[in-house]
């Protein structure tokens, strides 16, 4: 971090500019709602919006950066909506604990959801890594679909009916919280070593196994860390709707984030915000419709995979979700020469 | 031991209807090398085109039975219309996608089958509403060792083999199998030996989509409802059948999708939810051990 060109901001502002925008952000949607422009249903909009672009992100991680084909993720976001809403509906019954420990129970059964998920992602991971391409991807459609049939049967937590009375927790100051907290800590470990990793095996697994880096390793951290990640989501989304079912988190949902992901752009985290809060607001528009409403989705949807496949965003960063390059290249890892940037 | 002869008939007619669709999808995969999500709902289409198809031929049937040559016509102006159908969404939605990266087909393919899905159940004249499918063929049925068979599934089943044979041979022998073999194996090559590798694809999404509105008459005179949802869940488990045979592989598509039909029979009989995850849990085991699939060849990835 010597190098300071002209063009970019002061250090300072560079690094609580976003911090101080989130915040901005929050109080005026916060004003907003106060004085009933925005009402409870474009609140519960941008919750599930909230939700979705964890969700998109996390996915963004396994298959945009380090190009492996989960279209499971749902299966995830499942266990964790379960592990978290199990925490604080049956082990705290939500009426029978004091106010103030809401929080911690609700942000204990978060982590509880993401645990669940990250060991599961690391069991389905290990054996089924040695697949590649279209045959994991066909192996986390398969395990998606086995985690729904499980839940249904297990009946102390529904079964097929589902669970309801989970309490709503996830207000929109976790939901940001999360998101925030979520992008901060993907764009740092995208551009740490491991990322660089990430990004590696995304490009060419051979060349990078033969660089040295432990491409099975790599790959399982990189499905643990997004199902930890999407169980927090699943968490959140238990706690916005208050009702969960194991058929809400069919391949319908995994294929939703797909969407997300690579109609906003695949291997950018701005992609993944975009395309998942254009997406979950768009059907909400499109509403006036009626039935036609998914048939001009579905149109839209084609209509950006022909003109642009590379996604809306199409890989590019907005600058605070991008690291300074001087910096990057500075680092012993990287191993390039100055003179090389013109390659990236 | 006729509750277990029953049962595997039950089986053989799930099977039928899942091979009949997995050979669609194995093809297309085999050739394009794009997991078709959007192939279930050719299936969807084809049922429900019969459907109305029949009603046009209404003033030839009988107490609502339809002599041998309108049911002939019915199925084969089915099998056309989903064809078509497929080649359409090929020419529309795939081929522009050809060059690009699997998972931007695969997100198209998405989009296609949700349009597939909701324009029909948009439209009024069609709706959401499930609907009483025509009786095709009257079912005679027999008794063999304490299980009962109809004539409606024999004919399934043995429409299946032959279809699968016929689609083995047409591969195997004909001029057309060679280009489809050719294309499949590389494109480019193919393209300089003087064959059209639209004609090509366009001729597999053809079978593809005819293929697939047989397997939802198959489907629909054994469970005699249509709706435009039905095709979701059955395309995910011809998928499943592919896979597990060795997608890309003729013979490998009707072997899963017998295997997975009678394992799923068998599995309901004892859970009806475990019936639907022994698909998917007999898949990773088959993966786990022979990643290519059954009849799959493996194929070494060279630098």
């Amino acid at each position: 971090m010597k190098t300071t060109n002209a063009k970019t901001m002061h250090p300072l502002l560079r690094k609580i500019g976003p911090l101080l925008g989130c915040i901005v952000f929050y109080i005026v949607i916060m004003l907003l709602r106060r004085a009933d422009i925005i009402n409870g249903y474009y609140m519960q909009v941008m919750l599930f919006a909230g939700v979705n672009v964890l969700m998109t992100a996390s996915l963004n991680l396994v298959n945009g950066f380090t190009g492996q084909f989960c279209i499971g993720h749902a299966g995830f976001m499942s266990l964790g909506a379960y592990g978290a809403a199990v925490i604080t509906t049956m082990v705290f019954k939500s009426n029978s604990i004091p106010e103030a420990a809401q929080i911690p129970v609700f942000l204990l059964g978060l982590l509880c959801g993401g645990i669940v998920a990250a060991i599961v992602g690391i069991l389905i991971g290990i054996p089924s890594l040695k697949l590649k391409g279209d045959y994991l991807a066909i192996v986390t459609l398969a395990f998606g679909e086995i985690v729904r049939a499980l839940l249904r049967l297990i009946q102390p937590i529904g079964g097929a009916r589902g669970m309801i009375g989970i309490p709503n927790y996830a207000n929109f100051f976790w939901i940001m919280f999360f998101v925030v907290l979520t992008l901060w800590l993907l764009r740092n470990l995208i551009y740490s070593p491991y990322g660089r990793a990430f990004i590696a095996i995304r490009d060419n697994e051979i060349a990078a196994d033969a660089m040295g880096i432990n491409t099975t390793k790599y790959k399982i951290m990189s499905f643990c860390i997004a199902a930890f990640i999407a169980g927090v989501a699943g968490g959140l989304y238990a706690h916005v709707l208050s009702f969960i079912q194991p058929d809400s988190f069919g391949f319908t949902k995994s294929a939703d984030y797909l969407v997300y992901l690579y109609a906003g752009g695949s291997g950018s985290l701005t992609g993944s915000v975009v395309g998942a809060v254009l997406l979950t607001i768009l059907p909400e528009v499109l509403r006036f419709l009626a039935t036609w409403r998914l048939v001009l989705y579905a149109i839209i949807l084609i209509a950006v995979m022909l003109y642009r496949s590379e996604g809306l965003i199409g890989g590019k960063e907005v600058p605070f979700l991008r690291i300074k390059r001087s910096s990057l290249y500075e680092k012993p890892w990287v191993g390039r020469k100055k003179n090389d940037m013109s390659a990236e | 031991m006729a509750s277990f002869l029953q049962y595997l008939v039950y089986g053989l007619q799930l099977g039928s209807v899942y091979a009949l669709l997995a050979l669609g999808y194995t093809m297309v995969y085999g050739i394009v090398g794009m997991i078709n999500t959007a192939h279930g709902d050719f299936l969807m289409i084809g049922a429900l085109g019969t459907y109305f198809i029949a009603k046009l031929f209404d003033s030839v049937s009988i107490d609502g039975t339809y002599p041998m040559l309108a049911v002939g016509c019915i199925i084969l102006i089915a099998m056309v219309m989903t064809g078509g159908i497929a080649v359409g969404v090929e020419a529309i939605a795939y081929r522009p996608l050809r060059n690009k990266p699997r998972m931007i087909a695969l997100i198209t393919a998405v989009g296609v089958s949700m349009f597939l899905t909701n324009f029909p159940r948009a439209l009024p004249f069609i709706g959401p509403n499930p609907r009483p499918f025509p009786t095709l063929f009257t079912p005679k049925t027999f008794t063999v060792l304490g299980a009962s068979i109809t004539s409606t599934q024999i004919i399934m089943i043995i429409l299946a083999a032959v279809t699968m044979l016929a689609l083995d041979r047409l591969v195997a022998k004909t001029k057309m199998g060679a280009q489809m073999r050719a294309v499949s194996m590389d494109k480019d090559a193919a393209s300089l030996m003087g064959i059209n590798i639209d004609k090509v694809i366009s001729i597999t999404f053809f079978i593809g989509g005819a293929l697939a509105a047989v397997s939802g008459i198959c489907y629909a005179s054994v469970y005699p409802q249509v709706e435009v949802y039905m095709g979701s869940w059955l395309g995910n488990m011809s998928f499943v059948s592919a896979v597990l045979g060795g997608i890309g592989d003729i013979r490998g598509a009707m072997l899963g999708g017998f295997i997975l039909g009678i394992a799923q029979i068998f599995a309901t009989a004892i859970n009806s939810t475990f019936g639907y995850a022994v698909g998917f849990i007999i898949l990773i085991v088959i993966l786990l051990v022979k990643p290519a699939g059954i009849m799959g060849k493996v194929t070494i990835e060279k630098v």
